[in-house]
């Protein structure tokens, strides 16, 4: 499946109905708690089965959709 | 399905328990009487590795898996409920710098917090700061190659000995966690004594007055102290106490269990009494039940899988509520026996009570869980 498509489906239990664009900031819609971000980690790192390491673990790359594919793209660069 | 146990599981458990009942329970009693853990313990606890046992291997740890950490804390827990929060704390500590340290933090603490020539502390808390945990006002300044720390922080466990204090404070108005040496100048430590149960935990109030700190000792991104470090070492902490809790229940139950068999009013003994026997089966249901939330919650996060955190929450708040009603129970069952020192119940009871309180109180994850609760977690 593709990484934005499995970033999706993890994120609709969250997000319910609201369309979310895949530039949007996913901490200030409101509709997240404190405990998304350790979720989101860990759904990152089981679902494309990386670790992610303490340098990566920045907010800004996971801000939105764009953000997550782009970083993971980014990572399986570095690893090549 | 398969809901079993692996060998190596089933041995480790054997092993746990057999080091719970010669190497700590002995000592339990004693240690709550003195609000301190014996010299007994303190040092089995130390030749034994199981201060490692959240730690990875290639640092010195023994590398167990979730479910075999929850084992150990309930084996632990069922014999003396204050060793098991040394465990649980020192292994917030250890897992903190696991997953947040830089890689010279890791070598220099996990080593030495594994083998035990180094406890850890967790300090979040403060007089005036405990459910609204953002709210916490120790601060932290830089000052050229240093941080400095100022504030108060109340109820830390294992903080009249511990080494290696992980202390989250306020960096430019963002929650930043820092690691602390015991011995740096203007820290001072003060026990608190007099608590009604875990009465050896040796808890402390720390004063932070000036306290000057290495840049290299700050863990994690500034501002990210709550949001990911402490909330990291919370998920373990809640997950270790509800395998603790497990372990009291089925202290409680086997006791009173047996007590039910040979005590005997009315010509008979209690346990034929049907009112009795509620008692009991609410207490084997009970224990059954959490324990079956905390392998659920083990097996996601040995999977890590994402739902382990609310399946967490979930079983730290099922099993403390356990803990109370099986103790309640169980002094119930005793009768005058079980309301006197000497007798373990009386301490379990006095023990289960905080489970409630810490990591979360009881209210807390009544908030927590229904607020978070989406139907893909309510359906799973
Ligand atoms: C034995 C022991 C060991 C401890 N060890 C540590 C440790 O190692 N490190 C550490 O940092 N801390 C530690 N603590 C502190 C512990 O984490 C706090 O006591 C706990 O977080 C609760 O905070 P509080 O006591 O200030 O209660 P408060 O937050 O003042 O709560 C008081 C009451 O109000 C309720 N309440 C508060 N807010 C809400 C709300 N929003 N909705 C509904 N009800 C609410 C609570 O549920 C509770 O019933 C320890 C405490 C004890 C007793």
């Amino acid at each position: 499946m593709h990484t934005k498509l499995k970033i999706r489906e993890f994120l609709e239990q969250f997000f319910g109905d609201h369309q979310l664009r895949d530039d949007e900031d996913l901490f200030s819609t409101g509709y997240v708690s404190s405990l998304f971000a350790m979720q989101l980690v860990m759904f990152i790192e089981k679902e494309f089965q990386i670790h992610l390491k303490n340098e990566e673990l920045d907010l800004k790359n996971f801000q939105s959709i764009d953000r997550i594919a782009n970083f993971l793209e980014q990572l399986k660069v570095e690893n090549v | 399905m398969k809901v079993q146990l692996t060998t190596n599981q089933i041995e480790w458990r054997q092993q746990f328990r057999r080091f719970a009942e010669e190497q700590v329970k002995p000592y339990a009693t004693q240690s709550d009487r003195n609000e301190r853990l014996s010299e007994e313990i303190m040092e089995s606890i130390r030749s034994s590795g199981y201060l490692g046992s959240m730690v990875q291997e290639e640092y010195g740890g023994k590398g167990f898996g979730p479910i075999t950490q929850g084992l150990l804390n309930e084996e632990i827990g069922k014999v003396c409920s204050s060793t098991r929060a040394m465990l649980t704390v020192h292994g917030m500590v250890a897992i903190a710098i696991q997953r947040f340290g830089t890689e010279e933090q890791k070598q220099t603490y996990l080593p030495q917090l594994s083998d035990g020539s180094i406890l850890g502390a967790f300090a979040l808390s403060e007089p005036d700061t405990g459910s609204d945990a953002k709210s916490i006002q120790c601060k932290a300044e830089v000052r050229n190659d240093s941080y400095v720390l100022n504030g108060v922080k109340k109820w830390i466990t294992m903080g009249q000995v511990a080494d290696l204090i992980l202390v989250i404070a306020q960096l430019n108005d963002g929650p930043t966690a820092f690691l602390v040496e015991k011995d740096t100048p203007g820290l001072s430590i003060e026990a608190m004594t007099g608590l009604m149960g875990n009465r050896a935990s040796m808890l402390a109030e720390l004063h932070f007055n000036h306290c000057v700190i290495p840049k290299a000792n700050r863990i994690g991104k500034e501002g990210m102290g709550l949001s990911a470090v402490a909330l990291n070492s919370l998920d373990y902490g809640r997950y270790t106490i509800a395998w603790g809790c497990v372990g009291l229940g089925q202290a409680c139950l086997e006791k009173s269990f047996s007590y039910s068999k040979t005590r005997k009013q009315f010509n008979q003994s209690i346990g034929e009494q049907q009112l009795v026997q509620k008692m009991l089966t609410e207490m084997i249901v009970e224990v059954k039940a959490a324990r079956h939330m905390c392998h659920h919650a083990g097996y996601l996060k040995e999977i890590n899988a994402p739902e382990s955190i609310m399946e967490t929450w979930a079983a730290k708040y099922f099993s403390s509520k356990m803990g109370v009603n099986v103790a309640n129970h169980a002094v119930q069952i005793h009768g005058g026996n079980g309301y006197i020192q000497g007798n373990d119940i009386e301490r379990l009871y006095r023990d289960a009570k905080v489970n409630e309180i810490i990591e979360g109180t009881s209210q807390i994850h009544e908030v927590l869980i229904a607020k978070n609760a989406n139907m893909a977690w309510i359906r799973s």
